[in-house]
């Protein structure tokens, strides 16, 4: 029987008191020799025998039906297989955490790019011929809307506002008005989207790249009108997700109908092409913030309007403002999001939606404020952090953004900053900037189950690992609440036939999964002081030994038979009673070349406090790969629709600016300040791998204005709008 | 078609598709998936592999191009249980995340340091003759050729500045 338990009140802070000393200790990942030989196994990695490979032909038209698919345009291709389509095709992945399919269009195009076929062939050569050549008819619709600016199908919700935003910002001394743009982003996952599917009888097995395995088994039977029970799910090793794997995708529901109908193995891997086409992007956006103050910077009013875009029939609204609802306080807060219908690929979660792209205006903003009002930027920052929620008045569970602010500051040298423009070192200008970082925390409902024999401990969860550290940290839990070094933990993730846990996605996966492994190990010591006839607090376990009333006894002893416990752990009052969210700095310092606009980043600081760190080593990766995907939302990525069909300009990795070794300074540090986070869940943790991009880019665009000037409205910040704003602020 | 080669010093005798990519090759008829796909257009370097000694992006290059060259692949370099140095620091220094770039990354890097010990400049160098430094940028410039997504690159070039140390 599963114990599931709600976090309803601050627990004790027992990884504290618990005798191993590993959790939080910067251990290399247990998977880590397997990654660097190659020898860790992806969805495209293990090809079955007599596997048959499956190509997805796209949608040439932006909206329409296909009133034809001529199967003997391609029946001259040797080694052809079958062309699949029909009604339980896909358009597009689900949404995280949809449990259900996604919209299953029949023969309706709705964008140009969706997958409308799957062609399979003995090889993949033969298969991506054939896609190539087959011929299909379309009945296109005319004047359909690409672009969200011109959509006509605004959909506006009702402010979310708190006190009256529209007196505040009369009554204000200093205002400013801006809006910003940002560019679609990509997340761009080194693997492409894979699945390969067999079935045996009526049960399918899918080898696939995923990240929330738990929600992904509904959404796959869902698609394919077969019950959950059905489908098993294996993603041992996913090549990166940053959201672009929360929900099964179209390769993995064509792959699994290909294999059925076949019965023999299908792989279908996605094209680069294909996955720039058909996974979800984030939205461009354009943000009108509204800031207002009195003289010695106190904010009396903040107004942060945005418009995103979406298909039709999707639900996702990337939560533009989501940090600056709770980031500064003011007397008038109000917030409008419009979404605009539009034929473009669909958009969804990718790192950090809302403060990924949210706070590159908002921050910015501020330094436009501090700017105006002639304050320091960090000293803005410093008097206006509010002592709860400004929009629901919960109390902060944890909160050291103030420190973070000081302490970056100190380390940075930010004293040493320079007025705008007055730092020329040759044909460079070099500037700092600062920005706070914020992300929401959550915890989702998790289960794991934990072995123990006496020989040593075995975690089983569906949770996935994507390239965030969950082997390690899971491991690291259970060594440390069942006395073992780490070597004896084995770590078994990505399978359905598992506890379904949270999946990685929005942050919350070491949280969750790590408080349901934290709990089944908690069963197990309460067993532990049983047996040694000892309370559960005079219990001490440490390199396989139990001590505890007089008495000690190595675990090889103590359990004869295997320990098996199952934890379930879910939301409880605490998440209304208090406001939990992890807060930073973000400090950069930037070169800016005088005649060609080119912005060098020559080096970073974030300063975070995000709760209980649980490895210290693949706590520091992850926030400075969110970093970095700051430096390229400010300065490089940008997703260019086709303005006549919505469709991608830049689908590959050639023309959608990920950066590259070269555009990264190796002069990036992490500072992560001690904290715990009573309220967030059992093992006092927050999450870490999206705060870590939250406000590192307006850190670097506000050194681009302290450098040179230039004040970048449209993002990415390329050398041809750096040098125009260049020109206007007459530089 | 059939061509011969060797790869990680053992022959090879491969029957295929006249369209088939060495890549192709190397994951689906070898089984060496150390290799990865990332997007089959030279754009990323995660398919990079030695031939003959040189780094090449294995995707660009069709398998009947390759008769009698000699081919190292990640799998060449190291095994879990015997990694080679590059492949421990990328371990120590945590120069990987998700792992998916990462033989390419470290194929191409072992290469790189030979091209650098040979002298080969580069971009960032500050003379075309003459010793190379191992210093970040030069680090950094040798490798753009390789992408990763996690963003593990400031990691992945202290790694690789520390296993040239204790080849050095």
């Amino acid at each position: 029987m599963t114990k599931t338990f709600r976090m309803d009140e601050a627990q004790p802070r027992l990884l504290d008191e618990t005798g191993q000393g590993i959790v939080g200790a910067p251990l290399d990942r247990p998977e880590g020799p397997k990654k660097v030989s190659g020898r860790a196994a992806y969805a495209a990695d293990g090809l079955p025998e007599n596997a048959a490979h499956g190509v997805l032909v796209r949608a040439t038209i932006p909206q329409g039906r296909v009133t034809r698919i001529d199967e003997s345009s391609v029946s001259e291709v040797a080694g052809l297989l079958g062309v699949f389509h029909g009604p339980k095709m896909t358009r597009n992945p689900a949404q995280g955490m949809a449990g259900a399919a996604p919209v299953q269009p029949g023969n309706e195009v709705h964008y140009h790019g969706q997958p409308i076929a799957l062609v399979v062939a003995e090889s993949f050569e033969a298969a991506r011929d054939a896609a190539q050549r087959l011929v299909v008819s379309y009945d296109a619709d005319a004047d359909v809307i690409t672009d969200p600016s011109r959509s006509e199908t605004h959909e506006q919700d009702d402010p979310e506002t708190a006190g009256d935003f529209e007196a505040a910002f009369a009554a204000s001394e200093v205002t400013l008005d801006r809006t910003y743009t940002t560019a679609p982003h990509a997340a761009a996952a080194m693997e492409p989207h894979a699945a390969v599917a067999e079935w045996e009888g009526d049960a399918l097995t899918l080898r696939g790249a995923l990240q929330m395995l738990r929600f992904n088994k509904k959404e796959l039977a869902d698609s394919l009108g077969i019950d959950p029970e059905q489908v098993r799910i294996l993603s041992p090793y996913i090549g990166g997700g940053f959201g672009s794997k929360l929900g099964i995708g179209p390769e993995a529901v064509a792959a699994a109908l290909a294999a059925r109908e076949l019965g023999r193995p299908v792989r279908v891997v996605m094209s680069r092409q294909t996955v720039f086409d058909t996974v979800l992007r984030r939205t461009e956006t354009s943000q009108r913030l509204r800031l207002g103050a009195d003289k010695d910077g106190r904010l009396r009013a903040l107004s942060h309007d945005d418009l995103v875009s979406n298909i039709r029939d999707e639900g996702f609204a990337e939560p533009v403002s989501q940090a600056s609802q709770f980031l500064y306080g003011a007397e008038g807060l109000s917030f409008t999001q419009t979404l605009a219908r539009v034929c473009r690929t669909p958009t969804g979660s990718v790192r950090a939606p809302g403060e990924a792209v949210g706070m590159l205006a908002l921050e910015q903003a501020m330094d436009e404020l501090a700017e105006e009002l002639g304050i320091c930027p960090v000293e803005l920052r410093l008097k206006n952090l509010p002592d709860k929620n400004p929009m629901t008045d919960q109390p902060f569970s944890a909160t050291r953004l103030a420190d973070c602010l000081r302490e970056g500051a100190e380390q940075f040298g930010w004293a040493g900053r320079k007025p705008m423009g007055e730092r020329r070192e040759g044909d460079w200008y070099v500037g700092m900037g600062v920005a706070s970082a914020a992300r929401s925390n959550m915890l989702i409902k998790s289960a794991a189950r934990v072995r123990l024999t006496g020989d040593g401990a075995v975690v089983e969860t569906d949770m996935t690992d994507i390239g965030t550290g969950s082997y390690a940290i899971l491991g690291q839990i259970t060594a440390e609440m069942l006395g073992l070094p780490v070597a004896k933990v084995e770590v078994r993730l990505g399978d359905t036939s598992f506890p379904g846990a949270s999946g990685s996605g929005g942050s919350f996966g070491a949280s969750s999964a790590g408080s349901a492994t934290f709990l089944a190990a908690k069963a197990i010591r309460e067993t532990l002081a049983e047996r040694m006839g000892c309370s559960l607090s005079e219990l001490t376990l440490q390199n396989g030994i139990a001590r505890g009333g007089n008495r000690e006894m190595p675990l090889s002893e103590l359990v004869d038979e295997e320990l098996v416990e199952e934890a379930s752990v879910e939301a409880g009052d605490t998440a209304d009673s208090h406001f939990s969210a992890g807060f930073g700095a973000h400090f950069a310092e930037v070169a800016v070349h005088v005649y060609t606009g080119e912005v060098r980043v020559r080096r970073m600081l974030g300063v975070m406090a995000m709760g209980r760190i649980l490895n210290e080593k693949t706590a520091r990766s992850q926030a400075l790969g969110g970093m970095i995907w700051g430096l390229g939302s400010a300065l490089t990525e940008k997703l260019t629709h086709d303005p006549r069909t919505g469709h991608l300009a830049t689908r590959d990795l050639a023309n959608y600016h990920v950066p590259a070794h070269a555009d990264v300074p190796g002069d990036l540090k992490v500072v992560f300040l001690e904290e715990r986070d009573d309220m967030a869940n059992p093992i006092q943790t927050k999450g870490i791998g999206e705060l870590g991009i939250s406000g590192a880019g307006a850190a670097i665009l506000n050194a681009v204005r302290n450098a040179c000037g230039a004040r970048v409205y449209d993002m990415p910040a390329t050398p041809d709008r750096v040098i125009a704003a260049m020109d206007a602020a007459g530089f | 078609m059939r061509t011969r080669f060797t790869v990680n010093g053992e022959p090879r005798e491969v029957e295929h598709d006249t369209r088939a990519t060495l890549l192709d090759i190397l994951r689906d008829q070898l089984g060496l998936t150390g290799t990865k796909k990332g997007c089959d257009h030279g754009q990323c370097g995660a398919c990079t592999v030695l031939v003959n000694g040189k780094r090449v992006n294995s995707c660009l290059c069709l398998a009947a191009m390759h008769e009698d060259d000699e081919m190292t692949t990640i799998e060449g370099l190291g095994s879990p249980e015997a990694l080679s140095a590059l492949q421990k620091a990328f371990v120590s220094q945590d120069g990987y995340q998700c792992g998916f770039c990462t033989p390419g990354q470290i194929v191409s890097a072992t290469a790189m340091l030979e091209e650098l010990r040979a002298g080969d400049p580069s971009f960032a160098s500050a003379s075309l003759e003459g010793e190379m430094p191992l210093d970040d940028s030069e680090i950094a410039e040798r490798m753009s050729g390789n992408l990763c997504r996690c963003s593990a690159y400031p990691l992945i070039r202290e790694a690789i500045a520390m296993a040239a140390e204790v080849k050095s």
